[in-house]
């Protein structure tokens, strides 16, 4: 049934009648998301884009049973906006919001941890692209005429080198179950691991595709998950072989600070743990092509 | 954001962490009256710049009297100052910090860094300090004390002490130390730093606990919060290419090569430096225009790449989500006229209205190089700087 996201998914947009927000959530719509409402504190009553507005999350989980929200607010109030959905019982929020204070999003990895398995928030980025499902539905900003739909899982950090990847594997006749943005931030509410946890257990997935980049545990991490629990194929490419050591690209995750966090290292720990390595970002959509003829012929 | 070692000493000991008394100088004069307002018959100049290594790099000097403490202050206002941890162009001295010498019986490491594995704010913390962290961590890892802070319940008391323990500390040591410590953390938490660091954390020969030096740096995403903070940007000591670039929401950081690159997410940066270097040619920077580019966005990503004057050809890969290719297409072109290009340009759109973006650029008739894939635009972009090299 692909991951986190159906076209079965009820989804909220929380910070909608934003401009940014409107206009994504109309995208959404138009592809088949099952957008059932949205929330702007003060605005509850109204109606946007043929949808009820609601003044909290819990008001519109209670009218509309939303069990997925995109989460549209600004750095300064996504922390909290995050937590309000987390205690509202929804199960997956996406946040794309860039910006977030990383004491915030302390706050909130700690605060997800007061609830229970069954009923705990799966957070996905902040500063990420989302998650789409092709042909099914999508929450975020990637384009999704790029994607085809098919049985193959992405997960990344970056959002435009997710959409690369999409689209080399689609020149190539490959499809995508679900892709996920994890987001680039130093501390997301997803890792790598748990997303590759989920495609391991889809009946939909026969194989994942990996983006990393420089900076962070999260890739070695995946590497031993992958090696001790994994039977699906995983092809992993991580970008930045060529940033200097020691200088910050962008990305406020993306800093080179310790041991096995150079993209070099990435690769071998990578490698040793068994995962087929693109040796360029050309190279995605081939590699997974031969991986997956591979499997076939085995 | 880096602040200087001076404000991160005031700022500390406000939050209780003790320092040495000190000065801040802005001319040689001025460093010899401070040593004299100070009073004794020794003091430390320590030039001011965000960076590290200072010492080995000439920038601090133990003087013995004011005439010293002047002429060396003489020595380095104005100048770059080049240590291991800045590039070739060193950063400036404007300010200098004068201040009674310490009696030093023993020199500590402590940090305070924010750990991407247990995401909480981690203490780092060596009975031996002085010497670089990072030599020490690589050298001797166990003799570095780790320790993380849980979010809701802040530093404990008995963890404080634990590491003072650990630390080999002793009698009144201790609870200075959980001072320290604490004031510290309180001071990372309540101003939203991503980094508290006190090297060397000294054992004078009375005994006491002082800060001999400090680094702090901040979380950009949180100063619209901490306004106090915000204001203690020093430009003089960032790349200038590199903050006017940040003041049109573009991310730039200046490398040795010479195809320049404009694109969209740090991820895909990466990703197409990657490919140029694979395809036998060299990055002359990092450039990522961020979500929702304006065509003024991207006339000023044109402009910040051209100001480098080893730039010979410029590589433009957009993949659009959040951006519209049609509104880069524009850019691109209006960039073309406004700027009298006269180096080659490789082009490649993807994503979001490209067949609109294509239509732009075609119909410009301009002299645009175009490019379906990354590797093709890479393989373009090095192609024709071979040809115009040749």
């Amino acid at each position: 049934m692909a991951i986190l996201i159906t076209e079965k998914t009820r989804v909220i947009v929380q910070g909608m009648s934003g401009r940014i927000g409107q206009f994504h959530a109309q995208d959404m719509i138009k592809h088949g998301t099952n957008v059932v409402g949205g929330v702007t504190p003060g605005r509850g009553g109204e109606t946007l884009l043929g949808l009820p507005l609601f003044n909290t999350v819990r008001e519109a989980v209670e009218a509309t049973g939303a069990e997925a929200s995109l989460v549209f607010v600004p750095p300064p109030f996504a922390a909290d906006a995050i937590m309000e959905a987390a205690d509202a019982g929804i199960k997956t929020a996406v946040c794309v919001t860039d910006g977030i204070p990383s004491q915030d999003m302390m706050k909130v990895k700690r605060f997800l941890k007061r609830y229970p398995a069954d009923r705990k928030l799966r957070l996905i980025g902040p500063n990420c692209a989302g998650i789409i499902s092709p042909g099914r539905g999508f929450m975020g900003i990637m384009p999704p005429h790029i994607y085809m739909p098919g049985r193959v899982g992405i997960v990344g950090r970056s959002g435009t080198l997710g959409y690369e990847a999409a689209s080399q594997m689609k020149a190539l006749g490959i499809g995508v179950s679900t892709s996920v943005g994890i987001g680039g931030d130093p501390i997301n509410g997803s890792s790598f691991r748990d997303i590759l946890e989920l495609f391991e257990a889809d009946p939909e997935t026969d194989a994942m595709m990996m983006i990393g980049e420089i900076g962070g545990p999260q890739e070695a991490e995946a590497a031993i998950y992958a090696r001790d629990h994994m039977k699906k194929p995983v092809v992993a490419y991580i970008a930045g072989l060529s940033a200097p050591k020691g200088r910050k690209m962008g990305h406020a995750g993306a800093i080179i600070s310790a041991f096995g966090e150079s993209a070099q290292e990435k690769v071998e720990i990578l490698s040793a743990a068994g995962i087929t390595i693109a040796p360029n970002p050309s190279a995605m959509g081939e590699t997974m092509a031969s991986v997956l003829t591979r499997r076939a012929a085995a | 954001m880096d602040i200087h070692e001076y404000q991160a000493k005031e700022i500390l000991a406000r939050f209780g962490v003790p320092v040495p008394r000190g000065g801040l100088a802005y001319s040689p004069e001025q460093a010899g009256y401070r040593a004299r307002e100070l009073g004794g018959n020794a003091w430390v100049v320590k030039a001011q710049i965000h960076s590290g290594g200072r010492g080995a790099a000439g920038g601090v000097k133990l003087c013995k009297s004011e005439a010293e403490v002047q002429s060396f202050a003489a020595t380095l206002f104005g100048k770059q100052l080049v240590t291991k941890q800045t590039d070739a162009n060193g950063k400036g001295v404007y300010r200098l910090w004068v201040e009674g010498a310490s009696d030093i019986a023993k020199e500590m490491y402590l940090g305070f860094v924010l750990d991407r594995k247990s995401e909480r704010i981690m203490i780092v913390a060596s009975a031996h300090g002085g010497m670089e962290i990072e030599d020490l961590a690589h050298e001797d890892p166990d003799s570095l004390q780790r320790m993380t802070i849980d979010p809701a319940v802040g530093l404990s008391e008995f963890q404080a002490r634990e590491l003072a323990f650990k630390l080999g500390l002793k009698g009144g040591q201790i609870a200075q130390m959980v001072t320290i410590l604490k004031a510290c953390y309180r001071a990372y938490r309540d101003l939203d730093a991503v980094m508290v660091e006190i090297n060397p954390l000294v054992i004078t020969g009375a005994g006491d606990l002082v800060a001999l030096d400090a680094k702090m740096s901040f979380d950009t995403n949180a100063l619209f919060r901490r306004p106090e903070i915000a204001e203690l940007r020093d430009r003089s000591q960032e790349d200038p290419r590199e903050s006017a670039a940040g003041d049109y929401g573009l991310a730039y950081v200046g490398l040795d090569g010479d195809i320049g690159c404009i694109i969209n997410g740090a991820g895909l940066a990466m990703a197409t430096m990657d490919m140029i270097k694979l395809a036998g040619g060299e990055p002359a920077n990092f450039l990522d225009i961020g979500g929702g580019a304006s065509p003024e966005r991207v006339v000023r990503a044109f402009r910040t790449v051209l100001a480098d004057r080893n730039v010979s050809v410029i590589l433009v890969n957009i993949f659009a989500g959040i951006n519209r290719c049609d509104w880069v297409a524009e850019g691109v072109v209006q960039a073309y006229r406004e700027v009298g290009m006269t180096i080659p340009v490789v082009v490649r759109l993807a994503g979001t209205n490209v067949e609109e973006g294509k239509r732009i650029l075609s119909q410009s008739g301009l002299p645009l190089i175009t490019a379906d894939t990354l590797a093709e635009a890479a393989e373009k972009a090095v192609a024709t700087r071979l040809k115009s090299a040749a």
